[in-house]
């Protein structure tokens, strides 16, 4: 265990994650009026009918792959019969698909981002910014998949990343679980990591506004003024006038 | 019964003669903003035309609005809560900006600062979208006075409902306008397709607002508008929308495009309704009982019965007495008043007096008496066209509400005459359109000479709360929100929101350099407000030390 492998492996992760939730609670507290998609489609409809959806719908199965992969413990989906074998085949197959569809997807988007003159002018520095590292952990995770999964033997990281992922969650840190992890798996590990670092100060946001409330919801919404009026706690200086409670005096 | 008030409009179109005045006041006090440029929250549209968003009309194409089910309910058009969450990462029927139109400006720069050359210099067109030289083929009022008409009438979605032979005979027979602001409807087909939650009615007054907080940019309330009166600010990514002026409307003024016009033709005061039945009122089997419909939900402010359940639903007092001298409620009353597509089923509440000009020009046209109460009478008749066309905007198609608004609208025209004229009141022209000469003597107050205070009956918020109006969680007062500029560290939206009433320096020094000309040193007298001497608006100062007083340092020497 060396002291670049603790920062690697330990201090690296946990600034990420510290900077994430604390970054979120801080940008929504701040920010509230920049939280937001910030959608271009208005400017751009053609490419974006279908690098948007792709994208989305990819890096959603992406998403979902992780989280059976690195959370679930592999024991538990042998309980319900999901074997090495099946869990293989359903996490190479799947994953290589929703890769190349969320990839076809960046790529779309990035074009159309650059290509087209309103979109390109409405992005920021911290969209450009953001773009790389995303790209780059896509990037890192598919290229592992591809030469590990689909050429090679295959890489079992149900055996060292997904508990060493465990490990940093229950703060348990087993750094001696990622030792011996092939570089590609490493860097996107890392690179991920960054983009964590990153997301509360980019658009990705978004992605914790996914508006499921909506199907619960009556669709016509009443709001009173008192109600939106108290949403802000008044400035010193303009609390609203009240009388005096005259209770308090006969309490003296 | 669930009584609750709302704010409305009723605009008189006879009166309407298409000068923007209200489009160009509304826009100087709200969407004069980057992100906003293409954005009227008030335009006046040239009928038939093709209106703003081109053929927003067209729900075929745009999908906005409700529509009623097989087993009798409503449901949005383009789908429900599922529907739009699956659609959510690219809207199918989402207008883009060039179904409004590009935003541009000119390089008049060049005008005063480009070099010595033979020829004039002009300037030019640059896109607000790309700043690059551009052609302009489009904007809000492209047909205006049926200007290139020829070419783009076809695209009216209310003429390709109508017949060939009408289409053709069109331009000579009839043309109108039509003021439109956001509907602040009953039953808002934008509210109910937000996926945040973050457009909401005012309980107390009806108002429909985004709040600007909330609003995630998914652009489902864009599309889900009917009227296209949602627009997307695309440089904040947020939506925005008219609010009704509410920040004047609580302190009793009436809305900026009320208050500016110069026909005096918008009407403005609350109307009781009855929340529980709302829903109930838009599904209702036929398009054309739908007006109908509406009118029976709003409730008389005088009946006793609607007096008690309002109080129960906690509606000040000097809300009561404003719902009963509302001029919307006496033109309702008059059933003068007509609700701008009732067909989408949102129950819009900015209501129109559908104009009788073009049928009298017409008539005096033809060398007839244009005031004579048969004469007019039969050309209403006669004129199926201007009133199938009214009818397929105001009546779902039923020429029945029109005919009868019309005829009313005539016969006041006549009745008024014969008193002008002939010292005559001639209470059969009255009772033939059901009216008493009394009513219609009332009705031409209310429509020809009513004062401002007549006009405009207003209840503000209450005092009790006025302290806090000021300073509440107003959902434009941000950084990039309406009658702000500038940049925060996350693009142009970010930042936490500034207090409207205090002018603090950042702001004022924003508002001075936002959308800064493209020579450095000059102010934008659009933005500028007043305050302060930005540099380049004045001449450099004469007085030498002034000091605060006014008073020169060497007049109080010699005192």
């Amino acid at each position: 265990m060396t002291a670049l492998q603790i920062v690697l492996w330990v201090a690296v992760p946990y600034a990420a994650i510290a900077v994430f939730i604390v970054g979120h609670i801080w940008r929504y507290r701040y920010d509230k009026f920049g939280w937001t998609t910030r959608s271009s489609q208005t400017y751009e409809n053609r490419l974006l009918r279908w690098g948007s959806p792709m994208f989305h719908i990819g890096i959603l199965m992406v998403i979902a792959g992780h989280v059976v992969g690195l959370l679930i413990p592999r024991e538990w989906l042998y309980a319900i019969g999901i074997t090495e074998g099946i869990y293989h085949l359903g996490a190479t197959g799947l994953g290589s698909f929703a890769a190349a569809l969320t990839l076809a997807g960046l790529a779309i988007l990035v074009y159309r981002r650059r290509t087209v003159g309103p979109v390109f002018l409405a992005t920021t520095v911290m969209d450009k910014v953001m773009y790389v590292f995303l790209a780059v952990t896509l990037g890192f995770g598919t290229l592992a998949t591809v030469f590990y999964q689909l050429l090679g033997p295959g890489f079992h990281y149900r055996e060292t990343i997904s508990p060493w992922i465990r490990s940093i969650l229950i703060f348990q840190p087993d750094v001696a679980l990622m030792a011996e992890v092939p570089l590609l798996f490493q860097l996107h590990v890392l690179s991920a990591f960054a983009l964590f670092a990153l997301w509360p100060f980019t658009r990705l946001v978004h992605v914790f506004s996914a508006p499921v409330g909506y199907l619960f919801r009556p669709y016509i919404v009443y709001r009173s003024r008192d109600a939106v009026r108290g949403a802000r706690k008044p400035r010193r200086g303009w609390d609203p006038v009240q009388q005096p409670n005259p209770q308090r005096l006969h309490g003296l | 019964m669930r009584v609750m008030a709302q704010m409305s409009m009723i605009m008189n179109l006879d009166k309407c003669i298409g000068c923007h005045t209200c489009s160009v006041t509304c826009k100087q006090a709200w969407t004069n903003r980057s992100g906003v440029e293409y954005v009227w929250f008030n335009n006046v549209e040239t009928r038939p035309g093709v209106g703003y968003p081109r053929g927003y009309e067209d729900q075929d194409k745009w999908g906005g609005g409700w529509v009623r089910t097989k087993r009798g309910r409503i449901k949005l058009r383009s789908g429900g809560r599922l529907a739009k969450l699956a659609r959510i990462f690219s809207n199918p029927n989402l207008p883009g900006i060039h179904d409004y139109y590009e935003p541009w400006t000119y390089d008049y720069d060049m005008l005063i600062n480009a070099p010595r050359t033979a020829q004039t210099p002009v300037a030019r067109p640059k896109s607000l979208l790309t700043g690059e030289d551009m052609k302009i083929s489009w904007s809000a009022n492209w047909d205006d006075d049926l200007g290139g008409s020829l070419e783009t009438m076809q695209q009216d979605p209310i003429l390709a409902k109508m017949s060939e032979e009408v289409k053709a005979e069109f331009e000579k027979a009839f043309m109108f306008y039509l003021p439109r602001i956001c509907e602040h409807c009953l039953n808002p087909s934008c509210v109910a397709s937000c996926p945040s939650g973050a457009m909401y009615k005012r309980a107390e007054d009806g108002i429909v607002l985004v709040d600007q907080d909330q609003c995630r940019g998914w652009r489902m309330c864009v599309s889900g508008c009917p009227y296209k009166k949602v627009y997307f600010n695309h440089r904040t990514g947020k939506a925005e929308k008219c609010t009704f002026c509410y920040p004047r409307i609580e302190v009793g003024l009436p809305t900026v495009c009320s208050e500016t016009c110069v026909g005096r033709l918008r009407y403005l005061g609350i109307v009781l309704y009855d929340a529980d039945r709302v829903a109930e009122a838009a599904s209702v089997e036929d398009d054309t009982a739908l007006l109908q419909a509406q009118r029976d939900i709003i409730l008389d402010p005088n009946d006793p019965a609607v007096i008690e359940a309002a109080r129960a639903g906690d509606i000040p007092e000097d809300w009561i007495e404003a719902a009963q001298r509302s001029p919307i409620w006496k033109l309702m009353q008059y059933e003068v008043a007509l609700p701008l597509h009732p067909e989408y089923r949102t129950m819009p509440m900015v209501w129109y007096i559908p104009p009788l000009s073009p049928v009298v020009d017409v008539v005096t046209g033809s060398g007839n008496d244009g005031e004579d109460a048969r004469t007019l009478f039969a050309a209403i008749d006669k004129l199926r066209i201007p009133i199938g066309y009214l009818a397929e905007l105001f009546t779902a198609g039923d020429v029945a509400p029109v005919d009868a608004a019309l005829r009313r609208l005539a016969a006041m025209r006549s009745y008024m005459r014969g008193i002008n004229l002939d010292d005559e009141r001639d209470e059969r022209i009255a009772n033939a359109v059901g009216m008493s000469g009394a009513e219609i003597e009332e009705m031409y107050r209310l429509l020809a000479i009513a004062k401002y205070e007549e006009r405009y009956v207003i209840p503000s918020a209450h005092t009790e709360q006025a302290h806090a109006l000021e300073e509440m969680a107003c959902s434009l007062d941000f950084e990039g929100g309406p009658g702000m500029g500038g940049a925060g560290p996350f693009g142009s939206s970010s930042g936490q929101s500034v207090p409207v009433a205090v002018e603090n320096f950042h702001m004022l020094q924003n508002r001075q350099t936002a959308d800064r000309p493209s020579s450095p040193g000059r102010v934008n007298l659009l933005n500028w407000d007043g305050n302060g001497t930005p540099d380049g608006l004045f001449p450099p100062s004469t007085m030498g030390d002034v000091r605060p007083t006014g008073k020169r340092k060497d007049d109080k020497d010699k005192g």
